[in-house]
């Protein structure tokens, strides 16, 4: 019976090896150009790792409501799809959404002030952690409703396709999401109409309190794409230099044969689900998520770069600490910027029209 | 006579209904081994295992689908819906195929199917998890909608909804989960279609049904302190079928009315009940019926923006004052 809730074998290094990419950088020798890029890697982990414990601060500390997501421990994910993207790839994403507007361009301060709720924020204050958007950086949101978002990925793909662009579309979506019937709706349209579109599944072994094995069929979700003739394989999203070779070959597959793709990336939350998740024992045990840390994206990294000389311990102790010492201070800034008006209430309803007021 | 939580009261007319009929069961998102994201269905899965307490992967249209497939083979599934926003998902199964198959099919097949699970806006949620669904609902014919508001009718009602043959929209508040109130030891339904007086009054009808019933009577207490006005105040509790001789007696009684529901204004509920009144109750009337309504916005997340657009006690007295003034 594979329902046996034991302890999952994504954590093994194995699953990279899957990886139809040549193995990770760490055989061969990089350049110096790709270790610069990697040390920047680096540094946006833990800018990303401390921004989090920062919102989680505000949740805390009732400077934030509702449900707030972080990203700690899927670091890599994003910062190597993002990082191979191009400037003008659009992405589309959950809710679990603040390290990607961070990396295409927003500024954390704007995050954070979105996360408080305040005019400063990236949807003025109006959308909170679930929902942050910017058009200017391609950024389409921030969704809430689990999988909801995954036809628009493949709409974002069918207006580039429309007007004849050289862009891919960018769907991120958990595992969880991916039990959702739309997105196979999703899936054999952009198929049929062969949209550049790259479904990619962050697959965290788990959907709130619902584990892998409990919710899919076959914990393989790649295999989906199977039924709609799409490429499609599973990779390992803990190692960053392994996910930059596997993004840039997948973009560069989309790009060229304009067909979509289904990619399914392992990676592990080390927070609970959400900023009010009370008991993750009843799902995980403490020893699971001590294995998964083994293969903590920033412990991965900075093995690596040392072992390159590209760092020096005291240079993660440096880059820790300016992390820190920035997100703090998005903190105190963010927690005295405005909150919105009152009148602000009726607008952004309509292009062209405000509702009728009162109650 | 034991005080108990509204999510405790759900709770226990889950386990008595079990208990009672081997054909009710449960299915829902994260609601077995993790408990349920409101704790309703809290131990239930340790108690009565996997085959009754059924862990879903997150397909709204597919649950409400195998419920409904089930319910006419003459289950009784109960659907938790981890917000009622989430039906959404599922409104196609539930209007297109639960609500129709009983009329469809000549009386041959009934649909014993109950949703249930919090409506409306809980603490920044925003805009897409903070949905009255009530209203959606109550306007289909075939559905029953229900909208307890205290501990005791939500045990009562959960347990008329399970042995009601027809599918029932029973919806929770997010608000409600943590009040407390008397629950009779000794076993109880509390049918549909009774609307019940929470205050008597002689001066104003307040009509409410779910948290804005407490709204309510917040604003009640203050017009007596404040102005000395009398209000009464009903609780509808059960949108359909709605016993609209118990909301008529007390405008007769009163000759001033204000409807306060938290779902938009424009087009919710409470705008059926303002008509009823108005259609039945014109004679009897002093002033136009008044009402209070959500702002007409999607939810917007900051706080007090959130605020400004749910119905408060503020906005109730502001309202009852106008009416109380207006003659015709
Ligand atoms: C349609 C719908 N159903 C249920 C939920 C409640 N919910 C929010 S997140 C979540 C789990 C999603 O898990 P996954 O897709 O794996 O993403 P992860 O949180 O792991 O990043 C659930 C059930 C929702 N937001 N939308
Ligand atoms: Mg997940």
């Amino acid at each position: 019976m594979r329902r046996n809730g034991k302890g999952a074998s994504f954590l093994s290094t194995k699953e990279s090896k899957k990886s139809k990419s040549k193995p990770s950088a760490s055989n061969g020798k990089p350049t110096r150009k790709e270790l610069e890029q990697l040390v920047e890697d680096l540094r946006w982990m833990y800018r990303i790792r401390e921004f989090e414990d920062q919102s989680m601060r505000a949740f805390r500390n009732g400077l934030a409501g509702g449900y707030l997501h972080v990203y700690t421990g899927m670091e890599a994910v994003a910062i190597g799809w993002i990082g191979e993207k191009r400037e003008d790839d659009p992405v589309i994403a959950a809710y679990r959404d603040h390290a990607y507007p961070m990396l295409m361009g927003v500024s954390p301060y704007e995050v954070m002030c979105e996360i408080m709720g305040r005019r400063d924020g990236t949807s003025k204050g109006k959308g909170g952690s679930m929902h942050l958007y910017s058009a200017e950086k391609h950024f389409f949101g921030g969704w809430g409703i689990v999988g909801g978002h995954t036809a628009m990925g493949a709409g974002l793909a069918f207006a580039i396709k429309y007007r004849g662009e050289d862009r891919v579309a960018l769907c991120f979506y958990g595992d969880g999401a991916a039990n959702a019937g739309i997105v196979y709706e999703a899936m054999n349209m952009a198929s049929l109409w062969d949209l550049p579109v790259v479904f990619l599944i962050e697959n965290n072994q788990v959907a709130m309190g619902t584990r892998l094995e409990y919710h899919a069929a076959d914990p393989e979700l790649h295999k989906r794409a199977v039924g709609f003739g799409i490429e499609h394989e599973r990779v390992d999203g803990m190692d960053v230099i392994q996910v930059r070779k596997d993004a840039a070959r997948i973009l560069d597959y989309v790009r060229k044969n304009q067909r979509p793709y289904v990619v399914e990336v392992m990676t592990y939350r080390f927070a609970g689900h959400g900023a009010a998740d009370h008991d993750q024992s009843l799902y995980r045990s403490k020893e699971e998520v001590e294995q998964a840390k083994k293969r903590d994206p920033i412990l991965l990294l900075s093995q690596y770069l040392l072992k390159h000389g590209a760092i020096e311990e005291s240079d993660l102790e440096q880059m820790q600490k300016e992390a820190e010492k920035e997100m703090a201070e998005v903190y105190e800034k963010a927690s005295a910027a405005p909150k919105p008006d009152p009148h602000e209430v009726y607008e952004d309803v309509y292009t062209d029209m405000q509702p009728e007021e009162g109650h | 006579m034991a005080e108990l939580a509204y999510r405790e009261a759900l709770r226990r007319a889950l386990i008595e209904e079990m208990d009672r009929d081997e054909n009710v069961f449960l299915m829902g998102e994260d609601i077995g081994r993790y408990q349920g994201t409101f704790r309703v269905t809290a131990g239930l899965f340790e108690k009565y295992g996997a085959r009754r307490v059924v862990d879903t992967p997150i397909s709204e249209p597919g649950i409400v689908g195998i419920s409904t497939g089930a319910a006419l083979m003459g289950l009784r599934p109960v659907v938790e819906m981890m917000t009622m926003s989430f039906s959404i998902l599922a409104l196609d199964q539930i209007i297109n195929h639960a609500a129709k198959v009983r009329y469809m099919s000549g009386g041959q097949f009934s649909v014993p199917l109950v949703i249930r699970g919090p409506g409306g806006a809980a603490n920044q949620l925003s805009a897409q998890h903070s949905h009255s669904m009530e209203g959606w609902y109550a306007h289909v014919p075939g559905l029953k909608v229900v909208a307890p508001s205290t501990p005791s009718d939500a045990y009562g009602m959960l347990k008329t909804a399970i042995r009601d043959d027809n599918p029932v929209i029973f919806t929770e508040n997010p608000g409600l989960y943590g009040i407390k109130g008397e629950v009779d030891d000794d076993e109880f339904l509390v049918p549909f279609g009774k609307a019940v007086v929470r205050r008597e009054g002689t001066d104003l009808s307040l009509v409410a049904y779910s948290r804005m019933v407490h709204v309510c009577l917040e604003a009640a207490e203050r017009l007596d302190k404040e102005d000395g006005v009398s209000v009464e105040v009903v609780d509808v509790r059960s949108l359909v079928p709605m016993d609209t001789d118990t909301i008529f007696a007390s405008v007769r009684k009163t000759h001033r009315a204000v409807v306060v529901y938290e779902d938009w204004k424009s087009g919710g509920f409470g705008a059926e009940i303002c008509t009823r009144i108005q259609e039945s109750c014109f004679d009897d009337l002093d002033a136009p019926v008044g009402r209070v309504g959500g702002l007409n916005v999607p939810m917007p997340y900051a706080r007090n923006l959130e605020l400004q657009c749910i119905p408060n006690a503020d906005d109730v007295v502001e309202k009852s004052r106008q009416t109380l003034q207006g003659v015709i």
